[in-house]
């Protein structure tokens, strides 16, 4: 055990954050759920390719820069301390790029990642269905093969940045016969497919951050399938692993927020008249920390060609939950400004953030699968308890 | 960076789980209890294996071991809910001792003879108003302010006062400082104190963290064995998420102890916000998987002849003492109100000596 970093990995921190200093913009960009908003995070990924930050783990003949885990935990601590714009693709890079690593073709891998990492395409995800939430092996949509293609029928739902993007990873059913977890297949789709129509859902602040997706009769190459028929349930649950496990929240997302919960308990120390805040902030700031360590034990064990399973849902649980009580203690601080929105003249400098960032927290422990399913999952697979 | 434990680190946790497993069942703490036998056999043993004197340096006849070796023994000690003074023996007195030992030949002598297990050495600190095991000690080490005193037992009277835990014997200590049993004052009392304190709690958190997993392990197969409705208990979500709650608290309270375990073995004064952190997030872990395992349990986990009260009942003591939640979370809350603390995710790991641009805004912080 060696609890400090190396000349080289302090020399990496140093040069992200260079880099960083030099190109995050200086004011906010809009919310990437309008259109414009949307444009200016694709260019600002554009940015970050042109200096081959788009994604550091990745090997280099796809955009990355071969990085290691410990070596992506030090970019994303500079990231989100250089509190650089969201990533807009991070159903492309963070959930599906792992996937195809794992599962793509040569052709896929080269054709999908290099695209992703220079920005170029946005993904979203097609899972969920009207009938299958929670339980998504009722997936009902189906993709029937002729010849050279599938023809695709049916509706997806709740997918999130669907509306401005460029694909859709998804998993149709390609055996008619099949019922649950059987006949699923895993199969990208460009949205401007003559057959695909996206109608736009507003999300609780207003935005359409979500869409609902209708396929009448759209068609697809059969190249577009990952792995191969029937595959898509298994292939699924390994990119659900990333949604839930080490990729898509990185600590130092936490950790940031945790921060500025401090600093705005240090300002209003003076006029707290709730007796808990003060061991919420407390609670929060080491929830956060415990978080980062469990990673860097996690990222040490993988890189040594350790694997993780399950444990993803206890990871998922523990950030979503501390998302949601460091917005809560943050709005309990606030008070009674606690509800104006960001662009208010009485907000002072970032407070609005609170209140976006507290909308955004209700919606974790509900996405990437339900906290409740999480639970099922750590009581069955990881402690033993009878189904 | 690498925040994983060797193999041979691993394979001595093994070998010590062992061990414990074969020694020290429900049965043979119930016996304990009824006999308030001196734990001389088991001891006996333990010192075969090295484990009292892991921390003495080789100099002075131990292993020369750290608490990062440690550590996990500590937490498969709160798996069987070991009683009697292991871990606080060679968490708190060793290291002590072995501070002293070069200046003290009284310590040195001390020291050698629990390497041996001639001796056993008991402390007293001020954190803790009661000495755990008191009684079967050879020698307490003792605080008047900063000075670091080692008497003989009998030159003090214990008193015992009775625990919930029946496997915890608590006794106040009377006795009277002299300048004979002084081995240290000044400074580095204050700092032998200071660290001993990182290092009790350390060893507390350790063992909160493998209490609760042996009592969710127990309430699990409790869960599987019994029948209501036609099935397993567990099958149902609510008994489900009652446990699956413990096992989040407990696997992330899991890399702040053992990181906990690294800044004491670093340097055990600037551990104060690592050490906190981790008996905070244990010492929750430990109580809602009591709280939830004896409602998993129903009726029989209220019973004195279910053995989950030998788990529960340390962990609601463990959880007070060497400094219970308000102390740690205090020793927090006064760190990140410190203008100067280093808070944020690059920090996570302390200052970084390659930032000399920033070299001077570092200086004098409190985490290591």
């Amino acid at each position: 055990m060696e609890l400090k970093f190396t000349e080289q990995q302090q020399a990496f921190r140093l040069e992200v954050r260079a880099w960083l200093e030099q190109h995050v913009p200086a004011k906010p960009l809009q919310s990437f759920d309008t259109q414009e908003g949307f444009e200016q995070h694709r260019e600002w990924e554009k940015t970050l390719a042109s200096g081959n930050w788009g994604m550091v783990t990745w090997p280099k003949e796809y955009g990355g820069r071969g990085c290691n885990l410990i070596e992506w935990l030090i970019f994303e601590e500079e990231y989100y301390r250089a509190r650089a714009p969201l990533r807009v693709n991070q159903n492309g890079i963070f959930l599906l790029g792992p996937t195809i690593m794992e599962y793509g073709t040569p052709e896929q891998k080269a054709r999908y990642l290099t695209q992703m990492a220079s920005g170029e395409e946005m993904w979203a995800q097609g899972w969920s269905e009207p009938g299958a939430g929670s339980d998504m092996a009722a997936i009902r949509s189906k993709a029937v093969r002729d010849g050279d293609e599938y023809v695709i029928s049916g509706q997806k739902i709740w997918s999130t940045r669907a509306v401005f993007a460029d694909w859709v990873f998804c998993i149709f059913r390609t055996d008619p016969e099949s019922t649950r977890h059987h006949g699923l297949s895993f199969i990208f789709v460009p949205l401007d497919t003559p057959g695909v129509t996206v109608r736009p859902i507003p999300q609780l602040d207003g935005l359409p951050g979500f869409a609902e997706i209708f396929f009448d009769e759209a068609r697809v190459p059969v190249s577009n399938r990952m792995g191969e028929e029937g595959q898509g349930w298994h292939i699924a649950m390994s990119t659900a692993g990333f949604e839930r496990g080490l990729m898509l929240r990185s600590p130092a997302r936490f950790q940031e927020t945790a921060k500025r919960l401090v600093e705005l308990y240090r300002s209003r120390a003076n006029d707290i008249l709730d007796l808990s805040i003060e061991d919420a902030v407390v609670r929060c700031y080491m929830d956060a920390e415990s978080y980062a360590l469990s990673t860097y034990q996690t990222a040490s064990r993988l890189i040594k060609g350790g694997k993780i399973g399950a444990e993803a849902s206890l990871n998922k649980i523990f950030w979503s939950e501390l998302d949601l009580r460091m917005h809560e203690t943050a709005m309990s601080l606030l008070g009674s400004r606690a509800e104006l929105l960001p662009e208010s003249e009485e907000n002072a400098e970032d407070l609005g953030q609170w209140l976006d960032g507290f909308l955004f927290a209700q919606s974790g422990p509900i996405y990437a699968g339900t906290n409740e399913i999480q639970r099922n999952i750590i009581a069955e697979r990881l402690l033993g308890m009878p189904r | 960076m690498d925040f994983t434990f060797t193999e041979d680190q691993l394979a001595l946790r093994d070998s010590v789980r062992e061990f414990l497993q074969h020694e020290v069942t429900p049965t043979s703490i119930r016996q304990r209890w009824e006999t308030q036998s001196d734990d001389g056999e088991l001891w006996q043993k333990m010192v075969e294996l090295g484990l009292p004197a892991m921390l003495v340096p080789e100099d002075f006849g131990g292993l020369g071991l750290s608490e990062v070796d440690f550590v996990l023994l500590a937490e498969e000690c709160g798996k069987v809910a070991l009683p009697g003074p292991l871990v606080v023996s060679a968490l708190v007195a060793t290291p002590m001792l072995a501070a002293l030992a070069p200046n003290s030949q009284r310590c040195a002598d001390v020291l050698g003879a629990l390497a041996t297990g001639e001796a056993r050495v008991a402390v007293q600190h001020w954190i803790n108003p009661y000495v755990n095991n008191a009684d079967t000690a050879d020698w307490l080490i003792l605080p008047n302010g900063d000075e670091v005193h080692l008497v003989p037992k009998a030159q003090v009277k214990l008193t015992q006062h009775k625990s919930v835990d029946p496997s915890r014997r608590l006794f106040r200590v009377e006795w009277t400082p002299s300048r004979e049993t002084v081995v240290c004052n000044g400074t580095e009392g204050a700092d032998l104190w200071h660290a001993s304190l990182n290092r009790g709690a350390l060893g507390a958190a350790a063992q909160l963290l493998g209490l609760s997993q042996q009592m969710v392990a127990m309430a699990v197969k409790y869960s599987t064995d019994r029948q209501q409705f036609g099935k397993p208990i567990g099958s149902f979500q609510a008994v489900k998420h009652l446990l699956a709650n413990c096992a989040v608290k407990y696997e992330f309270a899991r890399a702040p102890v053992y990181r906990a375990a690294y800044t004491t073995t670093v340097n055990p004064t600037r551990g104060d916000f690592a050490v906190s952190c981790a008996k905070v997030a244990a010492g929750e872990a430990a109580l809602l998987s009591a709280k939830n395992s004896i409602q998993v349990h129903g009726a029989m986990g209220y019973t004195w002849e279910c053995d989950l009260h030998i788990w529960m009942k340390r962990a609601w003591t463990l959880d007070k003492t060497w400094g219970d939640p308000g102390f740690h979370k205090n020793r927090v809350h006064e760190w990140l109100l410190n203008e100067r603390a280093l808070i944020g995710a690059e920090n996570t790991f302390g200052r970084l000596s390659s930032f000399p641009s920033e070299e001077s805004q570092k200086s004098g912080t409190g985490v290591v």
